[in-house]
């Protein structure tokens, strides 16, 4: 086990920048889910840990060694690729005992060891198959499998579950935090999925564009959105933005109303803004929307719902611009029935139009 | 009036009947059964004259037939591990190239495009005692000061052919293998890897079993052409000197059209075949097994 640390960390194609210069500890025993959308470098950063693509500048350290120009092989650590990388004409006892067999350990070792992730990842009964005649799901144990036998220093996961279908992720989600609780070694897991990042991570890089755009645990990168880009990509549905301007201490929607200016910003008079608000701040009057100091009201029609059970979505529309609000406890609600909303002020945000960056002090 | 009338399935099938008929059918039906008389192109009354197994015992017992027999199989196993190895180290190779591969896959094709029999004449040439391009480079480069003959001693001459085989043919090594290269999965190579594989452990495990499949491809289909090996050895050395290269269809082809022989020649020609026959069905078990480990398709 160790701590991995990223050092003003480049990575070019030819003269292509991908990765700029990013700044990242990760301490021993931590969960560090890199998140972003596709083409963001999250991938490339971990093959940059993995040793699969070369560092074009910084350092890389793992424990105490610089790894920048150590093979895959010389770092210690394990990985899980999306497509699972099984050698398919190995069984799934030769794929979990490879890299103990590879470092030439004495059988009585590796058999132990194969029976030993075999019985964290309920495999036992699978050993003799072949990885053509798993599911995907078993492919994926077998995957993980493979990277714990190892005892490696961190363990890598690229992307491990977008190839498994929804109830299967969210039941290997489980299995992997489970994992990480039992043995406890480092994990770097890259992912687009928002909602795997929030449930996984101790912390969570999110990246945009090669650069990590914030560093923070599930709550604060929920609660505190450092831009506008963060905002809308973590959380779902995604928080509803508003253009609107700064005007005498409250905002100016874009069809000219107004409401109240929410506590706790630095703003200018005149200022253009984003209004940020999630689904589940702005609720209709009179279902379980929970009490608080700053509230705001407003009237809009309905255009579209969504019942997801015990709650329904309601897709409304708000000086011109279309919102998700949240009904709890949901009634039927007519398409084009006007509805009384209350926002809870202390829990939106504002952003510069212009930079995106959040104006919360 | 009565008209005959077909069916209109077997009228349909009729043309490709026909044909098949003519170029297949008959053929093998006559030759099979040419090879059972004492039949002579010079002298055709002799196709009725039925020997019974007289020439299928006279060939068992043949010692030249025999010894162009294991010559043939010799050939095939040298000149096919010689090009599974050259063809794979040239694909391995041209794999890694990054600027004008295309060229280099075409150039790689080159040997590929000439007549076998301009390849027996050109080998001919090079390896010609007194004339030869290498004996002159040899003794240029004051190597020998003797006129080796290449083609003439039984080893070198089998050398030569050899030589010439693996230099028309390695290509077709390197272009299956080369597509292999192409479709590996480069995730089980990076897993590989990061498991601690040396670059030799990870061809050694992950990339060569992959390849297995095509190169037993390529080994199936050479194993064919080189059974049948007939034209560079013809052009080369006829053959001798003295039989000392002699191959079975060498043997078969002079038995057949210079001694016009052609009972017997048929009936050594029906063993040969199942000398292509016995290597075709082994590469294709082993391809299969190759595959089914790989769970590509059952």
């Amino acid at each position: 086990m160790a701590d991995v640390v990223l050092r003003d960390v480049v990575k070019n194609y030819g003269a292509l920048p991908v990765v700029h210069a990013i700044n990242l500890d990760i301490a021993h025993g931590e969960f560090v889910v890199l998140v972003g959308p596709s083409g963001c470098g999250k991938s490339t950063t971990l093959r940059m840990i993995a040793g699969l693509e070369a560092i074009s500048g910084g350092t890389v350290r793992i424990g105490d060694r610089v790894v920048n120009d150590l093979p895959p092989r010389d770092r210690n650590i394990s990985m899980v690729f999306q497509n699972y990388a099984l050698y398919p004409h190995m069984s799934v006892r030769e794929n979990l005992g490879f890299s103990l067999h590879i470092a030439k350990r004495p059988k009585a070792e590796i058999d132990k060891a194969v029976a030993e992730a075999a019985e964290i990842l309920s495999l036992t009964p699978l050993l003799d198959r072949k990885p053509g005649q798993l599911s995907g799901g078993q492919r994926q144990r077998v995957a993980m499998g493979r990277a714990i036998v190892r005892h490696p220093d961190v363990f890598l996961f690229d992307e491990p579950l977008s190839n498994l279908d929804a109830k299967l992720r969210t039941q290997m989600r489980v299995e992997i935090k489970r994992l990480h609780q039992k043995v406890g070694t480092t994990i770097i897991y890259v992912t687009h999925d928002q909602i795997e990042a929030i449930t996984l991570a101790d912390r969570i890089v999110i990246m945009r564009d090669g650069h990590i755009v914030q560093i923070g645990t599930p709550l604060e990168v929920f609660e505190r959105p450092v831009n506008a880009f963060v905002a809308t990509f973590i959380g779902s549905p995604p928080m509803n933005l508003l253009p609107a301007t700064v005007a005498g201490g409250a905002l100016r929607l874009a069809d000219g109303s107004t409401i109240p200016m929410p506590p706790g910003l630095s703003v200018r008079d005149g200022q253009a803004v984003h209004f940020g608000v999630r689904a589940d701040n702005i609720m209709p009057e009179g279902h379980s929307m929970p009490p608080t100091a700053h509230m705001a009201h407003v009237e809009m029609p309905v255009t579209l719902t969504e019942p997801l059970g015990t709650e329904t979505l309601l897709f409304a529309t708000l000086a011109g611009t279309e919102v998700q609000a949240k009904m709890l406890n949901p009634r039927p609600v007519r398409t084009g029935e006007v509805l009384r909303f209350g926002i809870a002020l202390d829990k939106c945000h504002l952003f510069d139009a212009t930079t995106g960056a959040s104006l919360r002090v | 009036m009565y008209r005959m009338r077909l069916p209109p399935w077997l009228l349909l099938l009729l043309p490709a009947f026909v044909i098949l008929l003519a170029v297949v059918a008959i053929p093998l039906v006559l030759s099979f059964y040419s090879s059972f008389t004492a039949f002579q192109l010079t002298r055709p009354e002799t196709i009725t004259k039925w020997i019974g197994t007289f020439n299928y015992q006279k060939a068992m017992g043949d010692a030249n037939f025999w010894a162009a027999f294991g010559r043939t199989v010799l050939l095939l196993t040298v000149a096919l591990n010689l090009e599974m190895l050259l063809g794979l180290g040239l694909a391995l190779m041209v794999a890694k190239v990054t600027r004008g591969q295309r060229l280099l896959r075409t150039m790689m094709m080159f040997p590929m495009m000439f007549s076998p029999i301009l390849v027996g004449f050109q080998f001919k040439f090079i390896f010609n005692d007194n004339v030869g391009l290498l004996n002159n480079a040899l003794q240029s480069l004051g190597l020998t000061d003797v006129a080796i003959p290449w083609l003439v001693d039984g080893s070198l001459a089998f050398f030569a052919i050899v030589f010439a085989e693996v230099w028309t043919s390695t290509s077709v090594f390197a272009i299956l293998i080369l597509a292999g290269l192409f479709a590996i999965p480069q995730d089980p190579v990076e897993a590989a890897r990061v498991d601690g594989c040396t670059p030799w452990q990870t061809f050694r495990y992950v990339t060569l079993p992959f390849l297995m499949p095509f190169i037993y491809i390529a080994m199936a289909i050479r194993s064919l052409d080189v059974a049948r090996a007939y034209d560079i050895v013809q052009v080369m050395t006829a053959g001798g000197p003295a039989r000392r290269t002699e191959l079975l269809w060498t043997l078969i082809g002079r038995t057949g059209y210079v001694d016009a022989r052609m009972g017997y020649a048929n009936a050594m020609g029906y063993i040969a075949i199942l000398l292509s026959i016995v290597f075709t069905v082994y590469f294709f078990r082993k391809l299969t097994t190759a595959r089914t480990s790989l769970g590509m398709g059952d």
